[in-house]
């Protein structure tokens, strides 16, 4: 499954990713949002995008599309 | 001792006298590490701000005194926040241009400070790797301990210093705690005369040999560049396809480089390769050594913190849009309240000063007289009356962001304006253009993203401000809304309705225009919305007592000198030519009366002349003739040449208009949109000439069309001069004026030709 699609509170660990668009895959990967990596699905902001995910101890907010390119693994 | 301290004397008068050029240092860090906190903390008020040629980016530098050894002070550089050195537009590239030394306007820094925010060092990191690649000595000061330290997170300085392999110093930037330690730092690294020889993060050796092999392709065309490419400028064209970098290069290399690129990148491809992914995952998995090494975390549980708290509480659906709309009321009425009683002393302070210099005797009466009081002193009033409001807003976006919450707000509204092609980053500047178009335009900064940037500022004037207001009241209370009505026990009103109207207008225009932007000039991928939820921290009263000192400063100095001039040339178009023959047939008229009359009703009749003789100044004064040449093209919207002469002198500044309303209409000119004779008087002007002869002027169909007009109309030298030095360029400016002006006159023609058609006419 993809980053968008966890559950609120939900973790998960990044276990690959889409290369659909270059450049928002590689401002992604560049905060830190990596293999292995766990991430967990802080909130989603009233209008139901963008998303809030906390990883590495701090929070970083995406768009659905942009959470779409990281797939992830549930723990 | 003393000798030391002689030469050091010496070397400070030589710095200063520009004999010997101060050594610079490159400050960079990632967005919300309280570099500019530390920027301040460094060189106090010792600091200017530019631009870099050709770009966007603003230049600012300071002066740092360094306390001890042998170089008294250094000019620190603040370079743009930034996550990482790969460029994808022209104002990112500015980051690793200067650290390797090609920047226009800019000298190899002598070494890099890199400001860290201790609580979250694993991913400022990320950027600090890439910083040490550039070569130049670098010293990592990591910001906000006391936070991080809090939060049961050790860092073991001196172990993470020897695995970087610079020197790291522990700060507390706000408090200013830590900086004689770090300005030794810095000058020890600035005076470290061994050459770096910086060892890269190896990436895997198939990119490795890509990247080499690249170099040698630059540095066999050395003919065709005037530098030698550096490593991270090589690594930056091969992995960042599209990006910066690569574009540049392309521009000088063509098809002979793209070849190569293509070949290079597609063996590495078949070799199962992703080129984005290896730089990332190569550096974090360096990262993660480095952490497991250096930093200790007390507890296994991440605690919840009053931030988590608050954040629960702020993007709750129901509760963070409650406080959301709460917070934004709070900014705008006190935009409007609090600088009120501030903006109101400006005026009396200007009224006195104008009355006190045209009570000289040995001014006369003349040209040079008018220039002074109703030129330069009204001039100079018009801008600095806004000087509250932008203090005061640029005080709460300060405090806002120096908190956090404007993330948030970011967050909140993101969708709402993705629809139109804008960012929740465009809403701040949205919200401050109600106030005044100069803050907002200002604050559109805090947008990354080059296009998205642009679009905010083209659309951000069509918020109504608060110089459009005057205009609206008077043309609501005289001729719109004669007679009020109210309901709800006087909370709604028809007037106010009718304010709201005019107010809603340029949010519903806006749309379209962000829309049609993003789709034709300013097409281009969605940037992404990968942003940061900084921890909320209180506000440093010393970051937000600076901003509003900063800000206030920057629109006196820079908006003043340009509205400053444009005033000046108005009041020239008003007032010349001045035949001294008008006058002389008033003073006539004037002796005629004072044998016929006495008393009051002399005095009357004085006042009535000097009005009229003012009016005839006017209409064959420059601007009265351009006035009547273009009213055959201001016909169709309904209006005369007097209509069309005070929307003309109004182009420097919207709220003109009311008091070349009160020239035009014999007044005199010290009239407001509170005086009931000018819309009495303008309630009863009939047409003189032509097909609507014996008509009234101002029918409620043309006051709505003329409300419209200057909800629309780029009518403000502040706003274009701001455009001008935000964008860098002519170019925005001219495009603001001429689309608003354009689409001012068809939406007024299709309000006064729709209502004529409706039969409202």
């Amino acid at each position: 499954m993809t980053l968008d699609q966890l559950q609120v509170g939900q973790s998960a660990r990044v276990v690959g990713y889409l290369n659909d668009d270059e450049a928002l895959l590689q401002r992604i990967l560049e905060m830190g949002v990596n293999r292995g990596i766990t991430v967990k699905l802080v909130r989603v902001a009233p209008l139901g995008d963008p998303l809030e995910v906390s990883l590495r101890g701090y929070q970083l907010s995406v768009r659905r599309s942009e959470a779409k390119l990281i797939q992830v693994e549930p723990a | 001792m003393s000798g030391a301290t002689t030469e050091t004397v010496d070397l400070e008068t030589r710095q200063q006298a520009g004999d010997v050029p101060r050594p610079v240092v490159a400050l960079v860090g990632n967005p919300n590490t309280g570099k500019t906190t530390l920027f301040n903390a460094l060189t106090g008020l010792r600091q200017h701000t530019g631009n870099y040629p050709g770009v966007t980016v603003e230049k600012t530098v300071g002066v740092m005194r360094l306390d001890d050894g042998p170089m008294p002070a250094v000019e620190l550089h603040d370079l743009p926040g930034t996550y990482s050195l790969a460029a994808r537009s022209p104002d990112e590239i500015v980051v690793a241009d200067v650290l390797l030394g090609q920047q226009r306007g800019s000298r190899l820094p002598d070494a890099v400070l890199v400001v860290v925010d201790a609580a979250n060092l694993e991913r400022n990191l990320f950027l600090v790797t890439q910083v040490i690649e550039c070569g130049r000595p670098v010293v990592v000061a990591l910001n906000m301990i006391d936070l991080a330290e809090s939060r049961g997170v050790q860092i073991d300085a001196p172990a993470l210093g020897e695995q970087l392999g610079c020197a790291v110093v522990p700060i507390v930037a706000s408090k200013r705690r830590g900086l004689a330690e770090l300005k030794a730092a810095v000058a020890a690294a600035v005076g470290d005369a061994v050459p770096r020889e910086p060892a890269p993060i190896p990436l895997p050796e198939p990119v490795e040999a890509a990247i080499r092999s690249l170099q040698s392709f630059f540095s066999r065309r050395m003919e065709q560049l005037t530098r030698p490419v550096h490593r991270v400028e090589a690594m930056r064209v091969l992995i960042d396809r599209g990006g910066q970098a690569e574009r540049r290069m392309l521009d000088i290399f063509g098809a002979e480089l793209a070849e190569q690129l293509a070949t290079l990148r597609a063996s590495l491809a078949s070799a199962d390769v992703q080129l984005v992914v290896v730089e990332p995952e190569t550096r974090y998995g360096r990262i993660g050594l480095i952490a497991e090494r250096c930093i200790r975390r007390d507890d296994a549980e991440p605690r919840v913190t009053l931030s988590d708290r608050l954040d629960a509480l702020l993007i709750h659906p129901a509760s963070g849009s409650l406080i959301f709309l709460l917070l934004m009321a709070v900014v705008f009425q006190s935009i409007f309240v609090w600088a009120r009683p501030l903006m109101d002393l400006i005026g009396v302070g200007q009224s006195a000063l104008g009355g006190w210099i045209a009570g000289w005797p040995w001014l006369g009466e003349g040209a040079i007289k008018s220039l002074l009081v109703d030129g330069v002193i009204a001039g100079v009033g018009a801008v600095v009356v806004f000087v509250p409001q932008i203090v005061i807003l640029f005080g709460f976006i300060a405090v806002l962001e120096d908190c956090g919450y404007m993330s948030r707000a970011a967050f909140l509204m993101d969708r709402l304006l993705s629809r139109c092609g804008l960012s929740g980053r465009s809403f701040v500047p949205m919200l401050s253009s109600f106030a005044c178009a100069v803050p907002g335009i200002m604050a559109a900064r805090v947008i990354e993203n080059r296009r998205d940037r642009l679009t905010t500022i083209l659309v951000a004037p069509l918020m109504s401000c608060s110089a459009r207001l005057p205009v609206y009241v008077l043309l609501i209370g005289a001729i719109v809304v004669p007679q009020d009505r109210h309901w709800l026990g006087g909370t709604v009103s028809l007037a106010g309705l009718t304010l709201l109207a005019m107010y809603l207008l340029g949010i519903v225009v806006a749309v379209p225009v962000a829309w049609l932007l993003k789709r034709t000039l300013l097409r281009g991928p969605t940037p992404p919305f990968v942003m940061e939820m900084p921890t909320f921290k209180w506000p440093s009263l010393r970051v937000v007592g600076f901003r509003m000192y900063d800000r206030g400063k920057a629109f006196l100095v820079r908006a003043g000198t340009i509205i400053f001039a444009v005033t000046i040339v108005v009041w020239g178009l008003l007032y010349y030519p001045h035949p001294a023959s008008i006058a002389a047939k008033y003073d006539q008229q004037k002796e005629a009366a004072a044998q016929t009359l006495a008393g009051d009703a002399l005095a009357d009749e004085q006042t009535r002349l000097d009005h009229e003789m003012q009016g005839d100044y006017l209409r064959q004064s420059a601007l009265g003739r351009t006035g009547r040449f273009i009213a055959p093209a201001v016909a169709p919207l309904g209006w005369d040449w007097k209509i069309a002469s005070a929307a003309l002198a109004s182009f420097p500044a919207r709220e003109i208009v009311v008091s070349t309303m009160g020239v035009i209409y014999n007044l005199g000119s010290d009239t407001d949109e509170h005086s009931p004779e000018l819309g009495a008087t303008m309630k009863a002007q009939v047409h003189a000439e032509g097909s609507l002869a014996g008509q009234k002027v101002y029918t409620p169909l043309v006051a709505v069309g003329i409300m419209v007009f200057f909800a629309l109309c780029a009518q403000c030298a502040s706003t274009l001069a701001i455009i001008k030095r935000e964008t860098a360029s002519w170019r925005w400016p001219a495009f603001t004026f001429v689309y608003m002006t354009v689409l001012a006159y068809l939406a007024t023609l299709a309000v006064y030709q729709g209502g004529r058609l409706l039969g409202l006419g």
